[in-house]
């Protein structure tokens, strides 16, 4: 029997706002010593009250924006209830039915495959939980709570399971990466944890068996999903994420193929054992009684305020490579790489800008190649430096190649017995006047001096 | 004695010579000898820094907050001081003081008799004259009512008036601080200096706190709703109340008799909302950064937990909690279009005078049933003082005075007059 993944994904950001969701305490918490940056609202401690990060929230507002969505005019807070060691209040400040933005969508050009739309069913915004070490205390394995991360907002993303391949997964998270980035709302790195992914993956049978063919239709309805869907966790890269997705895909495989249905659960990835190992059935999901927030009021944002900050959204990714190639008469994929990182797409536009100025025109394309190839550091050389080196060196190159002639001409007016030699079918003759010129210059011998002799000869 | 005679020192005393006869005070504050200013009484569900916060919990017993609370902060740099923590109901679950987990509180006028609650420790503090006035807490009716068992001014500000930062949350939506003394000016004074937008709470009120009231009272116009005078009130008490109105009237205030919702209902949609946010709310007690674990809870706080979790639970959640918001709506409205006709609202604030030792324990919903008269504005977020207004078999009898919201100022008014034309204020008990 043939399978085709349906995989959804959850997607939490870690938004770099300086404080945190709902008290004063700094958001930035990777690497500091544990719990010093703790207060009594983000310790869950009696009596304290939350108070809404107003940046946290037009930043996710902002990030709905860059994914297409609709902002919903009414919108709120509301908690969500269970017990863990690492969550102070034992209930989450997060959103449940009315969250910030809904109904978006991101297209894909993945390379295997045909382009793509994968849905966006919500962004929302909620606080981060408390983090969890394991150690030996005095002999006996204890697990020790860091309330630092407690409060730090976090963005989080639902797609529709929409994916059917694990290339798709891979694409999406890319680029949703690059959005954020670009959007300069995090870091949005899986390694330091300001990214994290929780992909949910089941198998549907697409023939059922030789000669029949089960059309599948995209998007699939409700109905149609597979009655069964299993969470990862514990994803630290998108490596592992394939790695993951690949081992979950052939592991349900294997059971459906023996008539099994896997359970409905969630599996974490052991990066030791090269597998997913079952964590909690989910078949008992919390019942988490989700309420209204009392200690928050409702939002209701205007019209004019939601256009207000779509005016802020920066030209993103997509917009900016495909006026790059219009713009600058550069390739997809030169256009592609620059606009990977938009500080360099700033960068390459910065150093057009001025080589223009310097009446410098045309320079587009040397432009973007020395930066990709060269591996120019922005940091380093501001783009009036760089548009100087490349002048210098279209300039070196002229000049070089009217010494080059220079040179060769000589060699070969001092060389008539090789150039005869040549003439009459001897190719080491024209290795050894490359040799002298090669030699004169100093430098190897490169196709261009080749090239240059063989059409003198 | 007024707050601008008594001294720390006199409070002091005073309390080392009768508060073991009603334990109005959990903690006495240590450092409280050594200072200068007037003295006032905490109810201990208010975190006080470096002094113990228990709540009347055996779950946060030698509990020390490293932090005040709000209207902590403000009293202390008002020139405050701290005299100590007053007992109360543990979680404020209750209407008695009875369900502390340190013992009762005994009301000062019959120590046989209760206090109410759940601010009980801070109105027998007041009503015996350790101390000229408190702070306490009203979810619905732990100000009003045990003023009104003891025989003080009680007043309960409106939702979002006061900063509930640093107030151990009981109904995160009706919480209130408030403030209790002998008189209304007292009682007014100490509102005065805690009133006001916080930073650290959100749903703290930037309205505007108004100017004092100094209406004539000819131009205000009084409603008494017929469904509070409850054919099962205690002998009485619904004629010392129409006997206050009728003060009211000689003072110039014009009465009229108006319909209410049957305060009966608010009782099931203030028990559903109040146990639905107190079963999140204790959630975070799991004695893992703080206090003792859960078993500590007593037997009320965990029925109390068991029905909240129950009506916000799925498959519950819109036939209770859902449908109590709905009513609580309903509510709202329903005082919104009294208040379109009268000024105020003057109605009895319990239907009993203080009961005897034990009472609380017959009644799975003892507090919500002797709440009935303070329900219904509690979850509206209406402010209300009460006011003593006489005595029956020599227990006080109180009567509430409910405002549209913001509308302390007036009320305040009409409660200076009230109490300038009567001497209930200046009866105190023989303790």
């Amino acid at each position: 029997m043939n399978y085709q993944p349906i995989i959804g994904l959850e997607v939490h950001i870690e938004l770099a706002t300086n404080s945190k969701m709902f008290c004063a305490c700094p958001a930035d918490h990777f690497g500091r010593s544990p719990n010093s940056q703790t207060c009594p609202v983000c310790l869950g401690l009696p009596g304290a009250l939350p108070v809404p990060n107003k940046k946290a929230v037009d930043w996710t507002i902002l990030l709905g924006l860059a994914l297409g969505c609709r902002i919903n005019e009414n919108s709120k807070f509301d908690r969500k209830n269970y017990f863990y060691p690492d969550l102070p209040k034992g209930y989450q400040i997060s959103q449940f039915d009315e969250p910030l933005a809904v109904s978006g969508e991101v297209k894909l050009e993945p390379q295997n495959s045909e382009p793509k739309t994968i849905r966006i069913r919500r962004v929302h915004l909620e606080e981060d939980t408390g983090k969890l070490q394991h150690a030996e205390l005095n002999g006996e394995e204890v697990s020790l709570v860091d309330f630092n991360r407690s409060g730090v907002p976090l963005a989080e993303i639902v797609t529709e399971p929409d994916f059917r391949t694990i290339e798709e997964v891979d694409n999406f998270l890319k680029k949703l990466q690059k959005i954020i980035r670009y959007l300069g709302i995090s870091g949005a790195d899986m390694e330091k944890g300001s990214m994290r992914l929780e992909p949910s993956i089941s198998l549907q049978i697409i023939n059922e068996g030789p000669g029949q063919d089960h059309m599948i239709q995209f998007p699939l309805p409700n109905s149609e999903l597979p009655k069964y869907r299993v969470e990862l966790k514990n994803i630290n890269s998108f490596r592992f994420a394939r790695k993951a997705l690949e081992f979950e895909f052939n592991r349900q495989k294997e059971l459906l193929d023996k008539g099994e249905s896997p359970i409905q659960q969630t599996r974490g990835w052991n990066e030791g054992k090269n597998a997913t190992v079952p964590q909690r059935t989910k078949e008992e999901a919390n019942d988490y009684r989700y309420f209204p927030e009392p200690d928050i009021p409702p939002m209701k944002f205007q019209t004019t305020f939601i256009s207000k900050l779509r005016a802020t959204l920066p030209e993103l990714p997509d917009a900016k490579s495909l006026r790059f190639q219009k713009e600058y008469k550069i390739s997809k994929y030169n256009s592609d790489i620059l606009t990977d990182d938009r500080q360099i797409a700033d960068y390459f536009e910065e150093s057009v800008k001025v080589a223009n100025s310097q009446n410098e025109s045309g320079q587009e394309a040397n432009i973007a190649n020395w930066i990709i190839n060269k591996k120019v550091d922005i940091s380093e050389v501001v783009p009036g430096e760089l548009v100087q080196q490349i002048v210098l060196g279209k300039q070196a190159a002229q000049s070089d190649e009217v010494e080059l002639n220079k040179i060769i001409d000589r060699v070969i007016a001092e060389n008539p017995k090789a150039v005869e030699d040549y003439n009459n079918g001897k190719e080491n003759s024209l290795q050894f006047i490359i040799g002298q010129v090669a030699r004169i210059l100093k430098i190897k011998p490169s196709a261009e001096i080749i090239t240059l002799v063989k059409n003198k000869l | 004695m007024g707050i601008k005679n008594f001294t720390v020192e006199e409070s002091l005393s005073r309390i080392k010579k009768i508060d073991s006869r009603i334990h109005a005070f959990l903690a006495i504050n240590p450092d409280a000898q050594k200072e200068t200013g007037f003295p006032v009484a905490i109810k201990d569900n208010f975190n006080t820094l470096s002094l113990e916060t228990t709540a009347s919990s055996n779950i946060l017993g030698g509990y020390i907050p490293p932090y005040d609370a709000t209207v902590v902060r403000k009293l202390k740099d008002a020139g405050a001081v701290i005299v100590g923590k007053t007992n109360m109901d543990a979680f404020a679950h209750g209407s008695s003081t009875e369900t502390s987990d340190f013992g009762p509180t005994l009301n000062p006028w019959n120590t046989d008799y209760l206090p109410g609650g759940s601010s009980g420790g801070s109105a027998a503090a007041v009503a015996s004259g350790e101390v000229p006035v408190a702070i306490g807490s009203e979810t619905a009716g732990s100000i009003r009512q045990p003023a009104a068992w003891c025989g003080v001014v009680g007043f309960k500000p409106t939702y979002g008036r006061v900063s509930r930062y640093g107030l151990i949350a009981m109904a995160s939506s009706t919480d209130c601080p408030g403030t209790l003394a002998k008189s209304v000016n007292d009682a007014a004074f100490l509102y005065h200096l805690i009133a006001g937008y916080d930073p650290l709470d959100a749903t703290s009120s930037q309205s505007d706190l108004g100017k004092i009231d100094t209406r004539d009272l000819k131009t205000v116009t009084v409603g008494l709703p017929k469904q509070y005078f409850l054919d099962s009130a205690q002998k009485g008490i619904n004629e010392k109340i129409q006997e206050a109105a009728k003060v009211l009237e000689k003072l110039g205030v014009k009465l009229i008799e108006i319909d209410l919702f049957n305060p009966q209902y608010a009782i099931s949609v203030y028990t559903v909302i109040q146990r639905s946010e107190v079963s999140s709310n204790l959630g975070r007690f799991d004695g893992i950064r703080f206090g003792k674990t859960r078993e500590a809870f007593n037997a009320e706080n965990k029925r109390r937990i068991m029905l909240g979790t129950y009506t916000l639970s799925e498959g519950y959640y819109d036939e209770y909690y859902k449908k109590a918001q709905q009513v609580r709506t309903i509510i709202i409205s329903d005082f919104a279009a009294a208040f379109s006709k009268v000024d105020l609202i003057l109605a009895p604030t319990s239907p009993t005078t203080a009961l005897k030792k034990g009472a609380s324990q017959n009644q799975a919903m003892f507090g919500e049933l002797s709440d009935i008269l303070v329900e219904p504005s509690a979850v509206a977020g209406l402010p209300g003082i009460n006011l003593p207004c006489g005595f029956i078999e020599n227990l006080p009898v109180g009567m509430q005075l409910i405002g549209p919201q913001w509308s302390e100022e007036l009320i305040i008014n009409v409660a200076q007059k009230y109490e300038a034309a009567t001497d209930w204020h200046n009866v105190s008990p023989k303790i």
